[in-house]
């Protein structure tokens, strides 16, 4: 199976202006490559730069230095020096992310949130809506949720709305921080059947995930952030 | 089916502001401001009072006139033009089909003596439109789009609320389906659950309509919600530029860090 | 004639020639430019604002003493203020006047355009009170005369919409604004818009004075212009339903006489050289 994601050499520190110029190394040297199908497991202590990897894959961080290579097709695209607008391209049919905690829009019912990025995809809002409702019930979030503005649901039923719509689309690149950080076991093993679904349709999944047992099962590859800890 | 995100339309900018500068005599307005706005992007210039954003907003319209740079818009017939070279009757045109402004305050960018099926309809009559019929049913579909309560298209807008006039100028502005919009704080002075319809009202119109904007708000989270991409201005000068995610999540300039450590948490 | 004792002596129609020959100037932009407002200097007149001093002008400037005046308000040559405004023309420039339609030149008008189709001989003359007609809706100058410059009158029909809006039909019912020669729109004065027809294509040189406001405009003969509608809501003239009670045209714009305090009233010709013709024509009438 061909690579789908490449990092060489990606380093990551912040400079903290505020705190009198204070520079916090978060990952230095980072490398490692996801092939078509595959999931990798970024594993290692809290603040080991898991979710700041995630992050800069998709384009929320800059990076420092290095490369972080895309492979679409024909054309390969570095993420680390892509103009926003080409980030945005990727994020819009290439890249998707489930971030750890769901950004509630105000006032947009649940169904739209997770129906979203299908329908500026080009998807017709109904068709779109109906795929959503579907996965929402999977989920297990029932219909009376679905009208709702998951501003005011619980933890777990925000980050499987969250879950929902980063599975929605057909993305060839998956990024999950955490997907089943709040979730029981019924829910999580709903997740671990997305994710498989998800490597046997061909997509590349990089997951943050801290059970253990979700991992063995999912991970193709573990990789310990330790190896890219930053010097200090 | 899945339509092309970026057809060859696309792939040219449809506003280019290149170099902008303005001064007021000595006193500086904005300078060195450059950048490419796409179609169906969005862009929030942030910036605290006297960060010359709202210049900047006026310098891309053609309201004034710049002391340095150029702006470049492409028309509906694909050639791109300098706003500079554009004779005032061509620039009003393209003011009243291509554009839409939404100010701040929404009595300025609404004629408050009319009704507001009328105001809803100028733009449509300004361009020729001469069935009253039509017009109104234009007008009629709009302020349902707007969600205000079509009985009221004969009020005036002197009593509608300040949420139901910034509306109101959101159609006035939309209705010859322009590619552009620029707002200048369109959330200011509203109450929040008034902002938050606003906001999601925008938010849908952009999507829905494909429509490209520049926004100047002084409101991060309104930056969030609404942009792709963010300029971060003070004093007159481009401090940061980039992702609307990238630039609040990770800052990289001092004042940038700043402003989003300010934001209260909700 | 030289100056005895008090008696004032007067340049011919009162202005002196320099003053004239800066209105015919503006009359003759204003002609080149038909329904657009030019600017000009007008003068201090021996009657206030209000009372015709643009229109007195503009005949002052165009008159000449083969000329004969009529000069009518409301359609009567028999008011106070074409009484006076005659008077004042016999005073000053000694020019024969008349209440005929036919036999006149010039002829000075407030509110209203002679039922007789007028000739190529002849001038109009009307007084007119607010030349700008989008004043109402924007009231800054600098606004309005940009949108002439660009032609950019959505605001006109913006009125329009709103009449039927608030009525149910275009609700305007004098000084209907119109367009000339497809291109500016114009104040017709406070004429009926039942008069609005007889500017179209007419025989006779239009002259618009606006004293106060310092603006000239005109028609020049033989000049397409048409009243602003919708589609769906066409120019209508509008007459009030009835005839007149001293000649019986049923075609002629009626005012409404009051005739007791009963309710009683008649409808008459408002242009009462046209009504008195019509009279002499037909076998001795019975009076009401």
């Amino acid at each position: 199976m061909s690579i789908a994601l490449e990092l060489a050499g990606v380093a990551k520190s912040f400079t903290m202006h505020l705190q009198g110029g204070v520079r916090l190394s978060i990952v230095a040297d980072v490398t490692f490559s996801v092939r078509r199908g595959q999931c990798v497991v970024l594993a290692g202590a809290s603040g080991a730069g898991k979710s700041s990897v995630l992050k800069m894959i998709f384009g929320s961080y800059r990076c420092d230095r290095g490369q972080i290579l895309v492979y679409r097709g024909e054309s390969c695209i570095d993420v680390a020096a892509a103009p926003p607008r080409g980030i945005l391209a990727l994020r819009h049919d290439t890249i998707g992310y489930v971030s750890q905690f769901l950004r509630a829009v105000p006032r947009v019912p649940a169904v739209d949130v997770v129906a979203e990025p299908l329908i500026a995809g080009g998807t017709p809002r109904d068709v779109a809506r109906s795929k959503a409702t579907r996965l929402l019930r999977r989920l297990n979030i029932g219909g009376p949720l679905w009208g709702l503005p998951p501003a005011t649901f619980s933890g777990g039923e925000q980050q499987r709305v969250n879950i929902a719509r980063g599975f929605l689309p057909d993305f060839p690149i998956l990024l999950l921080d955490e997907p089943t950080a709040s979730l029981d076991a019924a829910n999580c093993e709903v997740v671990h059947d997305l994710i498989v679904e998800r490597k046997r349709a061909g997509a590349a999944i990089v997951a943050i995930v801290h059970d253990p047992a979700l991992r063995d099962r999912i991970a193709d590859d573990v990789i310990d952030m330790g190896r890219f800890a930053a010097a200090a | 089916m899945s339509e092309s995100h970026m057809s060859d339309d696309d792939d040219e900018p449809l506003l280019i502001a290149e170099g902008l500068g303005k001064w007021y005599g000595r006193q500086l307005g904005c300078r060195d401001v450059s950048f490419s706005l796409y179609a169906g992007e969005v862009i929030a210039v942030v910036g605290e009072s006297g960060s010359g954003k709202s210049t900047l907003l006026q310098l891309l319209c053609g309201e004034i006139e710049p002391s340095c740079g150029r702006v470049l818009y492409r028309t509906r017939d694909g050639a791109t033009r300098d706003l500079a070279t554009l004779a005032e009757a061509e620039r009003r045109f393209l003011a009243r089909t291509d554009w839409g402004y939404v100010h701040q305050d929404a009595a300025r960018g609404l004629r408050m003596g009319v009704s507001a099926g009328a105001n809803v309809g100028e733009r449509l009559m300004a361009v020729g439109a001469r069935h009253y019929g039509r017009i109104r049913e234009q007008a009629v579909s709009w302020l349902d789009r707007v969600e205000i309560d079509r009985e009221r298209i004969d009020d005036s807008p002197r009593t509608y609320s300040g949420g139901m006039r910034q509306r109101l100028q959101i159609a006035r502005n939309l209705v010859t389906q322009p590619r552009l919009i620029l707002m200048d704080e369109p959330t200011g002075g509203l109450d929040v659950s008034v902002q938050a319809r606003l906001l999601d009202l925008l938010r849908r119109l952009v999507a829905d309509l494909k429509l490209s904007a520049v926004v100047v708000t002084h409101d991060l989270a309104v930056a969030r919600l609404l942009s792709h991409r963010i300029v971060v201005m003070k004093g007159g000068s481009v401090i940061e530029s980039g992702l609307t995610d990238q630039v609040l999540d990770d800052p990289r300039e001092p004042y940038t860090q700043l402003l989003v450590a300010s934001i209260l948490p909700p | 004639m030289s100056a005895q004792g008090n008696i004032p002596v007067y340049n011919f129609a009162y202005l002196d020639e320099q003053t004239k020959r800066m209105i015919r100037r503006a009359v003759l932009k204003a002609v080149a430019i038909p329904g657009y407002q030019v600017p000009f200097a007008s003068r201090e007149m021996p009657m206030p604002y209000g009372w015709g001093t643009g229109g007195v002008q503009v005949t002052a400037a165009v008159l000449g003493p083969d000329d004969v005046l009529k000069v009518i308000d409301q359609g009567a040559d028999d008011t106070a203020n074409a009484v006076s405004i005659r008077k004042f023309f016999v005073r000053t420039a000694g020019v024969r006047t008349t209440t005929d339609t036919h036999a006149a030149t010039v002829i000075q008008t407030r509110h209203r355009i002679p039922e007789a189709p007028l000739a190529e001989h002849q001038i109009l003359v009307y007084q007119v009170p607010i030349p700008e007609p989008l004043r109402y809706l924007e009231p800054r100058e600098t606004e309005t005369r940009r949108m002439h410059a660009l032609a950019d009158y959505g605001l006109m029909h913006v009125k329009l919409y709103e009449d039927i809006a608030r009525h149910g039909h275009i609700a305007t019912t004098y000084a209907y604004p119109v367009k000339v020669e497809g291109r500016y729109v114009m104040d017709p004065s406070p004429t009926p818009k039942f008069d609005n027809p007889k500017m179209d294509h007419c025989a006779a040189l239009q002259l618009f004075g606006a004293g106060r406001e310092k603006r000239i405009y005109a028609i020049p003969p033989h000049t397409e212009v048409v009243s602003l509608d919708f589609e769906d809501h066409p120019f209508e003239r509008y007459r009030l339903d009835g005839t007149c009670a001293l000649c019986g045209s049923a075609e002629s714009f009626l005012d409404e006489v009051i005739t007791d305090d009963r309710g009683g009233r008649m409808f008459v010709c408002s242009d009462t050289d046209y009504c008195e013709g019509r009279r002499a024509e037909q076998p001795a009438a019975v009076a009401p």
